[in-house]
């Protein structure tokens, strides 16, 4: 896993223009525009709802924005996918399923095989290493059901990590995770963070953001505040984001569970 | 004779069943396959209509079309409808099925398309069903529909194998890397239309659904591996076919119906005695454990146990 391939010029890790994503005709995410700075440690943070999750899904092209695109390294989407790797919420597959460790790992590796071509040895061992980086090797060949919260965390992190990507998207990849795992996850980041990676991650601890990460984006619905920890992550910044004065949006929410409440509390 | 070609035509057909079932099973989209089992009757009987004979081939095609209609038709519903899936399947496949009873009912008189045998098959009657070729006797037709069909699959299957194993685990992903996961959707639904169409003029359209999820549903409790489970749900669908046909013989009773009563029993013993979580090694594994933490408390090894 070398980091030769981090992509070349001025351009910006990820771009994104205008762009405004809605589930059923109610707008989740608003016009948002940034661009991420490279090989930086980037949390994303903001109330549940806020849109976290919908951003990355967007910027993956995994749902399609009403308006508005976002570029990797200048490029669409499409040809830079091999660049990009995504960590979804654990909670979004099937722990069941019939594979093991090592398989899981080395679907990581898939993004870089052509239809019908079988992973080669280099790919298994690329997998090998990623489980060994995140200290699950002795794991690779149980079956997924039989891993705890944290392991199936690490199991993840460790397919992202065999991708080989410049650009890291992880959602909420530090929920369910204790303290020392969380150590060693956070770590991991640090490291692909020195190998000139840039890594996104939607974090939901706000304690621990200003420790953990570079810089942060704060969302609900807009982009309320993205930049540098020190100039950004500020109190103020953080009541617009988390139902302070400024935001409608969360006043209304707030008023229409105080009518239903009132009206509820009114039938007893 | 007839008896092997009898359970060679089963066997296929639970193979071919079995094989594309587990994906099915896999995505927690079982159901689909009593769907498309029902919603492809249109589709045989227009292709009958078209071309006025049980020609194989225009009716594996005609049901295919309609396989792939109930699919893009149940998203298309449950998106702009915003309906449960289960709920816009429900509508889809009766609706089709429907249609299909009509188009026979109303052309009934001119065609010789049997309704007993779309919905119950009649396996019996496959060694008498011979495909003559060039005035050459080449064995039962269903034999070498479902050969096709099996083929057909193994050969999606072994060439797709990543694709379909992320697909089935991990759609987002597949997508974020670009893997064309539509193309392998539809790929899965042709190939249980078309392995539920092959297989229903033998077992019927009722049946055929516990091919494609019982062998799966059991080889799943058996394993841990995807390839495991596979090669075990067609080992099982091969027993179902052979002991199924044994006990219709022996209870003079339905091959079709036996065949699917021992994919059952076959079901029933995988979830008892699965050594992964099978419910008796459960009791026996809970049973020692509770041994292990007594003798924790007592301080003495469980071997002793039974003494104090």
């Amino acid at each position: 896993m070398s980091g030769k391939s981090i992509s070349e010029k001025n351009a910006p890790p990820v771009e994104v223009h205008d762009l405004t994503v809605s589930y059923n005709n109610k707008p989740v995410l608003w016009d948002i525009d940034f661009e991420l700075p490279k090989s930086q440690l980037i949390a994303v943070v903001g109330p549940n709802g806020a849109g976290k999750s919908t951003l990355i899904k967007a910027i993956m092209g995994l749902i399609d924005p009403v308006s508005g695109h976002s570029l990797i390294y200048g490029k669409p989407l499409e040809q830079m996918r091999k660049k990009i790797a995504y960590v979804p919420q654990r909670e979004t597959v099937d722990w069941n399923f019939p594979v093991s460790v090592f398989d899981v790992v080395l679907m990581g590796r898939y993004a870089h095989l052509r239809l019908f071509q079988r992973p080669t040895a280099t790919d298994k061992k690329l997998a090998t290493e990623a489980l060994e980086k995140v200290g699950m090797a002795d794991f690779a060949n149980r079956q997924i059901s039989q891993l705890s919260g944290g392991q199936q965390q690490r199991v993840f992190l460790a397919r992202a990590l065999a991708q080989d990507a410049d650009i890291y998207f992880m959602d909420e990849p530090f929920a369910g995770v204790d303290a020392s795992p969380e150590d060693h996850i956070l770590q991991l980041l640090r490291e692909l963070r020195s190998e000139g990676r840039t890594v996104v991650v939607v974090h939901h601890d706000l304690q621990t953001v200003s420790g953990y990460f570079d810089w942060v984006m704060l969302l609900n619905l807009r982009l309320v505040a993205f930049g540098p920890m020190e100039t950004t992550f500020t109190k103020e910044n953080l009541q617009k984001a988390y139902g302070g004065r400024l935001n409608i949006l969360s006043q209304v929410i707030e008023l229409s569970r105080k009518e239903a409440f009132i009206r509820e509390s009114g039938h007893e | 004779m007839s008896t092997f070609w009898i359970i060679l035509t089963a066997c296929l057909a639970a193979s071919a069943c079995s094989l594309v079932g587990s994906f099915l099973v896999l995505r927690k989209q079982a159901m689909l396959g009593d769907a498309i089992s029902h919603a492809v009757l249109p589709g045989i009987a227009i292709a009958f209509l078209l071309t006025a004979s049980r020609n194989t081939f225009p009716m594996l095609i005609g049901a295919g079309a309609f396989g792939l209609l109930t699919v893009y038709l149940t998203e298309k519903l449950q998106l702009r409808g915003r309906l449960m899936n289960d709920a816009s399947m429900g509508i889809v496949f009766t609706t089709l099925f429907a249609i299909g009873v009509i188009i026979i009912t109303l052309f009934a008189s001119q065609v010789d398309l049997d309704q007993e045998c779309i919905l119950y098959g009649e396996i019996a009657y496959v060694p008498w069903d011979l495909w003559i070729f060039n005035g050459m006797n080449m064995g039962p037709r269903p034999v070498w529909i479902l050969g096709f069909v099996l083929m057909l699959n193994i050969i999606f299957i072994v060439s797709c194998y990543k694709e379909l194993k992320i697909y089935a685990f991990d759609r987002q992903l597949a997508i974020s890397m670009g893997v064309p996961v539509m193309l392998i959707h539809y790929g899965l639904m042709g190939s249980v239309s078309f392995s539920t169409i092959a297989a229903f003029e033998s077992v019927g359209a009722i049946l055929v659904v516990a091919l494609i999820v019982v062998p799966p549903a059991t080889a799943y409790l058996l394993t841990e591996r995807l390839s495991r489970m596979l090669m075990l749900s067609v080992v099982f669908g091969i027993l179902s076919s052979i002991s199924g046909y044994y006990l219709a013989l022996w209870t003079n009773s339905s091959i079709a119906g036996a065949i699917a009563v021992m994919t059952g029993v076959f079901f029933g013993l995988a979830l008892f005695f699965s050594p992964l979580d099978g419910i008796f090694f459960r009791k026996y594994r809970g049973a020692r454990k509770e041994l292990n933490e007594l003798s924790l408390e007592s301080g003495k090894p469980v071997a002793e146990y039974p003494q104090v």
